[in-house]
């Protein structure tokens, strides 16, 4: 088995529950409960951007390098666009751009793992040398050379984070899907001459669904982080208003050298606002899922000791 | 020695595969971008230049697989052309000049970064609950959500232009003559920090994560339970039975780390104007330098295939398991 020794160490095969049981767990967990709050604050105000800020964020509306104030309440930027218009209008994209490319990711790699997992031999030889390929391929100078050759747009930036991005799912799917296609219910599933389509979505799939639901997350929070990154190369569709694109002019502009910190501030903080939310919901599916990461209240010897 | 063979062979067919995606891409990418750069630097070249880099970035019309026969031949000969941005330097010399740096920058972090995060994460997970355990791990995460660029423009403003403690481009003085004195050491150092310990920074999250799961599975196996029957000292427990024990998951991310140290160091390189591969594959992409891209992408990818195999035989080392199979 070439993957047997880099397969995810903290994995334990989760222990399945009703789904009640799991969705109450979520909702009494209290990193759950506060990333799905920043994350809904997010989708709100990016779904009403157009609303709370009317017209082309991009046009300049005040003086240049504004500090904030009552009127900008996050100050212009060198070109004398309302950062704070740019920050959330910036959200649409990032967070489409994110939710795609995990989505998208993660739907490859629950096609390559169960695949994997249900046909074994030849069929999972070839495909998890493909994934370990992948994942091997240096990610970051990839993305850099595939952006490159290709024409810019947001087409090509999704396209790209995904052909990167749908290896590492793809094995952690795979591992999970191995140990629960040696459970005796799948071996009854064949025995009793069901489809394999059958088997790998209806049998196997709905048993790991906390695995799928943390690559998920994993995957999002790559896409934000991997497109921001991307634009801030210049690598992106600069026409487009994100928050990679707007680090992107923050940068070329030397918003920083200049000290308009405040134009530099806003885009990256709401990067890292999402993916700590969306980092939250995923430790918090772990703790529900898997009993040994659980906050533990007794001391440790008895704790030990008990076990 | 099975295992090693089997690996070597797989790590080929990951270089073939990198070597041909190379090939196809500008052979078969949309907007024929290899003709823009000719029509942008034609007459600097000489005829037959041009008709090396023809066939390199395949501008000619001979069947395919004489191409990619004759790429292939070229590349195992170390022949990737002329650099169009630093032209005529060869491709090999200049990306020759840069590893260097990188592998500098890289390896100082890399290192810094697994001992610190190992450590913290063998304590996190000896002390479930205490300080450690409690107040770090989220702490870590926070910061490591933010975008790495970010936080390093942002250590580059605060230390950099502020507070002038550190140096904020480049890898030494201008003007300083590169050699083994004091000067140029202390010199290349201070330029180092600022880059090294953001990347520590962003990355020692992972490792202290890492280790303090693995670790937490390892305190409940019973020869723990043993050993403190046995009334061994805390400290000898914690770190020669608990913590070698869970080590091995982190050998494989160090492993994947390597990686990392070549190819994820772009971004650093770029805000920091570190002169290593990343800022160099960069200019190239924005030079539209076709044959420096190309050699550096494969460069890249060799440094991380090799990190990984060595990682491998060491595993074979440290692993009983994998020797017996």
């Amino acid at each position: 088995m070439t993957t047997a020794l880099l397969k995810q160490p903290t994995q334990t095969p989760a222990v399945r529950k009703p789904n009640r049981s799991f969705v109450h767990g979520l909702l009494s967990n209290k990193k759950a409960v506060t990333g799905m709050a920043v994350m809904l604050v997010f989708i709100a105000l990016a779904l009403l951007a157009p609303v709370l800020f009317p017209g082309d964020p991009s046009r300049i509306t005040a003086m240049a390098s504004l500090e904030p104030s009552a009127e900008h309440w996050l100050g212009t930027t060198a070109k004398g666009q309302d950062v704070l218009a740019l920050t959330v209008h910036g959200s649409r994209s990032s967070l489409f751009v994110g939710l795609t490319v995990g989505f998208a990711s993660t739907f490859i790699g629950i096609l390559v793992g169960l695949a994997s997992a249900y046909f074994g031999r030849f069929i999972d030889e070839a495909l998890s040398l493909a994934t370990n390929v992948f994942l091997l391929l240096p990610g970051l100078p990839l993305l850099v050379i595939l952006a490159a050759f290709l024409p810019p747009g947001l087409g090509t930036v999704i396209l790209v984070l995904v052909v990167t991005g749908w290896a590492g799912s793809a094995r952690v799917l795979r591992s999970q899907a191995l140990s629960i296609r040696s459970k005796d219910f799948v071996a009854a599933a064949v025995v009793s001459g069901e489809r394999a389509g059958r088997i790998m979505f209806r049998e196997i799939l709905p048993n790991m669904a906390s695995i799928v639901m943390g690559t998920l997350l994993a995957c999002v929070i790559y896409g934000i982080g991997a497109q921001a990154g991307l634009e801030f190369l210049g690598l992106g569709d600069v026409s487009t208003v994100s928050w990679g694109n707007n680090l992107f002019w923050a940068g070329n502009e030397g918003a920083l050298l200049t000290g308009s910190w405040w134009v530099f501030i806003p885009s990256g903080v709401c990067i890292a606002l999402v993916a700590f939310a969306l980092a939250l919901i995923n430790y918090a599916v772990d703790e529900v899922t898997n009993p040994r990461l659980r906050k533990i209240k007794t001391p440790k010897n008895t704790e030990r000791s008990a076990s | 020695m099975r295992f090693i063979l089997r690996r070597l062979g797989f790590y080929l067919i990951a270089f073939w595969a990198s070597i041909t995606l190379n090939f196809l891409l500008p052979r078969f990418m949309p907007g024929d971008p290899v003709s823009r750069m000719f029509a942008r630097s034609q007459d600097r070249m000489q005829p037959e230049q041009i008709e090396a880099l023809r066939k390199l970035l395949g501008v000619d019309d001979r069947p395919l697989w004489e191409q990619y026969v004759d790429y292939l031949h070229n590349i195992f000969t170390g022949q990737m052309g002329v650099s169009i941005s630093r032209f005529p330097t060869p491709v090999t010399e200049v990306i020759s000049s840069q590893i260097g740096w990188t592998l500098l920058l890289g390896g100082t972090a890399l290192v810094i970064a697994a001992v610190v995060g190992n450590l913290l994460g063998i304590l996190a997970a000896w002390r479930r609950g205490g300080a450690v355990d409690s107040a770090l791990p989220p702490l870590l995460v926070f910061i490591g959500s933010f975008p790495y660029f970010w936080l390093a423009m942002g250590a580059l403003y605060l230390f950099g232009v502020v507070l002038n403690w550190f140096p904020i481009r480049h890898a030494f003085t201008d003007g300083l003559e590169p050699g083994f004195t004091w000067e140029f050491i202390g010199d290349v150092g201070a330029h180092l920090v600022l880059p090294a310990l953001t990347i520590v920074l962003v990355s020692v999250g992972g490792w202290m994560l890492g280790m303090r799961n693995t670790m937490i599975a390892t305190n409940s196996e019973d020869y723990i339970t043993m050993a403190e029957a046995k009334g061994l000292r805390p400290g000898r427990i914690m770190l020669r039975y608990a913590a070698r024990n869970a080590m091995l998951p982190s050998v494989t991310s160090f492993g994947m780390g390597l990686g990392f140290v070549v190819g994820g160091a772009l971004l650093t390189e770029v805000v920091f104007a570190y002169p290593g591969v990343g800022y160099q594959l960069l200019n190239a992409v924005q030079g539209l330098d076709y044959p420096l891209m190309q050699g550096l992408f494969l460069t890249i990818t060799a440094a991380v295939l090799l990190a990984n195999f060595l990682v491998d035989i060491l595993y074979v080392r440290l692993d009983p398991r994998v020797r017996s199979n």
